[in-house]
């Protein structure tokens, strides 16, 4: 009897449950509402199916439970029963089928006036390529990828040379277009998931993927990798804004093409020695940084990080955050700067030397060197960053620095704002440093890694010499 | 069943079955470590499966610690996370089910339902299992070298599982793959006895067609391990080439760590074929025997015939046939060719037929039966529960239009833990409830067994019934944090600290359940060679628990099917396989001739 009630309360609170949980798809926002009707279509039937099946188990549970002088029927089997019980089902999967199959049709069935969209995967970023004015992406392969080339492109197609390449995780689409997304990997593989589109795929190293929708809603939506791809694969996010066709157009236009990238003058260092005596007064003269004003070693820093936060600062994507005070002090400075200015000191600091800091912090090591087996995943087992992952030096760096900045990423102070897509991803990362004790211990460990790097560069030297 | 007459001649077709030799050993450790004896066999490979799904059980445990309270536990962080959900997979699905299930129940019960004295090959009976148990501890092996063991996820997908940078690519996915070869060759071992054994060894009188579903489901599922793990062992020995000696079968054209590798031509899609060309059958290689089993639980505790045994047998068989066409419906956003999904999709949702059919003879078993509301009969009809609900929501994973948003969302895991996990631990638990008393010749306690399921039953509901509507809502699976992502709402970690606690309800609960076993073996009540009053001929043997031969000094001869449960007339409300028509007793006193035939 227990049974018979467990199962209805089971069976009447799973439909409850269906109707009134607070979970459901998200509000669509492509054209793919057949998908939802065919998921919609499967609760109906298949709830009805679990209905049927559990309130007759518990019938059956309530009217035959065991008496001594009763005996069960002997019914080996029923055919007219059966046949008709295969008969109904076989119909009720085809029903579901169907339609299913139909919505199918039209997945694979991309549209011929869908423009095109790449979507480039890496561990743990996204970046996009449009085709340019050609309308045709130029050929690109991953051993053609090294820093000046992120893409891949072979610089010998011609249609390569006007495709408009996205290096930012920010994505524009125009509303009502169709869209075919053309989804590449460099190394593992990924999803490209955008919730309230419904439509997702795998991309996959060695081949191209594709799927298609067109974006009904504006608004900005996130999209976040599906496939398991490594430790930060949580982190792994994008922004797609769905815009009206002249927003569109007008970003486009703003995006870097392959050929402009390629001649764009090369950064020059001396000029950048030059441009950075404004920044000596705060950072220093061998920008090694000075706690007393809280201006952090600049020294070592590689060039793509430099300009990147020079460029957030500018346009406020950091140092706005009423608690970054000292990043607040900077955004003035950046501001001031044009372009190649920075392209030119960020050439300039690259070279400054990195020398050993003065440890302020007192820090189980031990107990960081745990801790920093996630932070390597990017920033490398030696702390000296790695360009690819977006990642910036944090061996030699002020270890009062590093702690703050981690407090700022992990509450949120730093890395939030909609356009800072790899401190959006930091954030996520520094939820791991549980309490200030962990910022302490992983800051301690990143200041034995200083300690070996800068042996490292003596080393180096010499040998140049 | 027209034909049934009660024709002893007909039904026990005088065909000798061979007598074999067994070695007796006197020794301990000739009885109970070097044993040949497929009983012993049985025990030491549910013991050592139980050992490892401890373990495995802890592992998840650590998940939902994380998932339920993120970075509470210092202990956990991004790359131990998924080195966590690694190893609770591979351990769940291979070592634990395919071993408890096929090495525990399958050396157990087949030859004591056929009739015979032990599996065909002894010898190589036991090599399996010490094979086995060298790749439990190999895999375990993983768990203390350097970096770690794999965080691939269960599925290993490369190029990611043999990239730099993933944890334990330094040694922990190489013992892993290791054991998974070690593993099948074992298996392999196991496995050809089990089928030989029910092909040849079968006593008189037992035609095909009077096994036992519970043979029937193991049989067919060892008969599909045999053919579906090749492909795991190949697509597992591929992988390490690639790993060790730079061969690049599933490794393209690709960077690692933001540098350009050597690889070259290699197909990631090539693996994922392979692996489920392995990992669909291997979904029905738990589930058959589960099947089976539960065919039996439900027909002796319903005191009834299992309806539509024919049928139930042919489903058996095209399940495990059709199960080895639809294994690319893991793979409909995989980046294979589109065009792929309508032919697997339709290859899936036919499936769905006969395992439909088996729902409706399990519940038409119970109709009109004489039910029995014991431990064993409260687990079954949990796994009928858990099934019906687990089958229903892979129709929408399996019509691949409702799969696109779906795939890689925590609906998959509810899916595959309702209907993968939960459902055949259940029909576990019922059987261990079941034939304990036959392995000790003592009943486990009904007041703990009754706890230990309510507690399993509606705990692991509350755990993953509602894991499908936040996948609806798109909560991706694998995440070792969910931030601020804009879709998820922020219920979901209510509910995920909700789940996290109703799970480590249940796990206690198994430690109630493990208690059970131990204090029962000395303090159960004494179950007698019958307690369950089957029909079955394990339950028919001289000895309880059976000795090695099983039968004593003859063979027992099979005269009618296994399910003769309320037969009309008949003074019992069983029959059991090995009574002849003549001695069958009548209430009105007559005797066979034509009668309770029907």
């Amino acid at each position: 009897m227990a049974m018979a009630v467990a199962l209805i309360v089971l069976a009447v609170g799973s439909v409850l449950f269906f109707l009134f949980s607070p979970w459901h798809l998200t509000p669509l926002a492509s054209n793919w509402e057949a998908i939802d009707r065919t998921i919609s279509i499967s609760f109906w039937v298949t709830g009805l199916v679990f209905l049927a099946v559990t309130l007759f188990m518990a019938l059956a549970l309530v009217r035959f439970g065991y008496q001594k002088q009763r005996r069960s029927r002997y019914e080996p089997e029923n055919k007219p029963l059966e046949a008709w019980l295969t008969g109904l089902t076989t119909l009720g999967i085809a029903a579901l089928l169907a339609p299913g199959l139909f919505v199918w049709g039209s997945f694979v069935s991309v549209p011929e006036d869908a423009h095109e969209v790449e979507v480039v995967a890496q561990q743990w970023h996204w970046g996009f390529r449009f085709p340019g004015e050609d309308g045709t992406l130029g050929a690109a392969r991953s051993s053609l990828i090294d820093a000046g080339n992120p893409f891949g492109i072979d610089p010998d197609d011609p249609h390569g040379q006007d495709d408009v390449l996205v290096e930012n995780p920010r994505l524009l689409l125009p509303v009502d277009r169709p869209v075919k997304l053309i989804l590449r990997s460099k190394d593992v593989i990924h999803n490209f998931k955008v919730a309230p589109f419904r439509a997702k795929m795998d991309v996959v190293p060695g081949q191209t993927s594709y799927f298609w929708l067109t974006p009904t809603q504006t608004g900005e939506f996130e999209a976040v990798c599906a496939e398991l791809c490594g430790i930060a694969h949580f982190a792994m996010r994008a922004k797609v804004a769905v815009v009206e066709q002249p927003s569109f157009d007008a970003w486009l236009a703003e995006q870097p093409t392959y050929a402009e990238l390629e001649s764009l003058e090369p950064a020059d260092p001396d000029a950048g020695a030059e441009r950075f005596s404004a920044c000596v007064a705060c950072h220093g003269p061998q920008g090694e940084g000075q706690q007393a004003i809280n201006a952090p070693r600049l020294a070592g820093l590689d060039r793509d990080y430099f300009t990147r936060q020079l460029h957030l600062f500018q346009s406020g994507a950091r140092g706005t955050h009423e608690a970054d005070r000292f990043g607040q002090q900077m955004r003035p400075f950046a501001t001031s700067l044009s372009d190649q200015a920075i392209r030119d000191i960020a050439a300039y600091v690259e070279t400054l030397p990195v020398t050993p800091t003065r440890d302020t912090i007192i820090g189980d090591a031990e107990r960081g060197a745990r801790l920093y087996r996630t932070c390597a995943s990017c920033h490398g087992a030696q702390g000296a960053g790695m360009a690819a992952f977006k990642a910036p030096r944090l061996a030699g760096m002020n270890d009062w620095y590093l702690v703050r900045q981690l407090r700022h990423f992990r509450d949120g102070i730093r890395g939030r704002h909609p356009q800072d897509g790899y401190g959006n991803q930091m954030v996520d990362m520094a939820q791991i440093l549980i309490d200030d004790r962990a910022l302490a211990d992983v800051t301690a460990y990143i200041g034995t890694l200083a300690q070996q790097t800068a042996a490292s560069n003596v080393d180096a030297t010499r040998t140049e010499e | 069943m027209a034909e049934r007459e009660y024709d002893a001649s007909s039904h026990a077709p005088p065909a000798e079955v061979g007598e074999m030799e067994l070695v007796h050993p006197r020794t301990f450790i000739g009885k109970y470590i070097w044993s040949q004896d497929a009983k012993v066999i049985a025990i030491q490979y549910g013991l050592t499966a139980t050992a490892i799904g401890l373990v495995a059980l802890v592992l998840s445990i650590l998940i939902r610690l994380q998932l339920g309270f993120p970075n509470s536990v210092s202990l956990i962080d991004p790359a131990s996370y998924l080195q966590h959900v690694t190893m609770h997979g591979m351990i769940m699905v291979v070592y634990l089910l395919t071993a408890i299930l096929l090495g525990g129940f399958g050396n157990y019960l087949i030859p004591l339902m056929c009739g015979a004295r032990d599996m065909a090959f002894p010898y190589l009976n036991m090599l399996s299992f010490w094979t086995y148990l060298l790749s439990v501890l190999i895999l375990v092996a993983g768990f203390f070298v350097p970096g770690g063991s794999s965080g691939a996820g269960w599925t290993l997908y490369p190029p990611q599982s043999i990239s730099p940078g993933t944890p334990g690519v330094d040694g922990g996915i190489v013992l892993m793959l290791v054991s998974l070869a070690v593993f099948i060759i074992g298996f392999t071992m196991g496995g050809l006895n089990y089928v030989v054994t029910v092909l040849q060894a079968r006593t008189r009188g037992m035609t095909l067609m009077r096994l036992p579903l519970t043979v029937w489901g193991i049989f067919m599922a060892t008969v599909m391990a045999l053919l579906a793990f090749p492909a795991l062992l190949v697509a597992a020995l591929m992988l390490l080439m690639d790993l060790l000696l730079g061969t690049s079968f599933f490794m393209p054209e690709m960077l690692a760590m933001g540098e350009i590798t050597e690889r070259e031509g290699g197909s990631p899609l090539l693996f994922q074929h392979l692996f489920w060309f392995f990992g669909h059958p291997e979904v029905y290689i738990v589930a058959l025997p589960a099947f089976g089993i539960v065919s039996d639980l439900l027909a002796v505790h319903a005191r009834k015939n299992i309806f539509g045994y024919r049928m139930m047998v042919w489903a058996l068989i095209i399940i495990g046939v059709l199960s080895f066409v639809v294994w690319a419906h893991h793979m409909f956003v995989s980046g294979m060719n589109p065009y792929f999904g309508f032919l697997f999709a339709t290859t899936t949702l036919i499936i769905a037929v006969p395992t439909a059919i088996k729902v409706y003879n399990w519940v038409l078993t119970l109709w009109r039966g004489n039910i029995r509301f014991t431990v064993p009969m409260l687990f079954a009809i949990g796994f009928l529960f858990t099934f019906v609900n687990g089958g229903l929501s892979g129709l929408f994973l399996g019509n691949v239009t409702a799969d696109v948003p779906l795939s890689d969302t925590y609906f998959v895991v509810g899916h595959f833990h309702m209907v993968m996990a939960v459902a055949p631990i259940m029909v576990i638990f019922g059987a261990i409830y079941h034939w304990y008393p036959k392995m000790t010749g003592r009943m486990l306690n009904d007041t703990l067994g009754k706890i230990h399921f309510w507690v399993t039953f509606l705990g692991t509901y509350l755990i993953y019934y509602p894991m499908h509507f936040i996948g609806l809502e798109g909560v991706p699976r694998r995440y070792y944090a969910y931030g601020e992502t804009t879709f998820i709402s922020d219920s979901v970690q209510t509910l995920n600290a909700g789940i996290t606690i109703a799970a480590i309800i249940v796990a206690a609960t198994q430690l109630l359940f493990l208690f059970n076993l131990a204090w029962s073996y000395f303090r159960g009540r004494e179950s007698g060679p019958n307690p369950w009053q089957a029909t079955t001929l394990e339950w028919q043997t001289p000895h309880t628990p059976p000795r090695h031969g099983n039968f004593g000094d003859a063979l027992p001869v099979v005269y009618r099917w296994p399910y003769d449960y309320g037969v009309p007339g008949a003074k019992d409300d069983f029959i059991p396989q090995n009574v002849p028509p003549e001695a069958v007793e009548y209430l009105d006193g007559a005797h066979a001739t034509g009668k309770g035939a029907t």
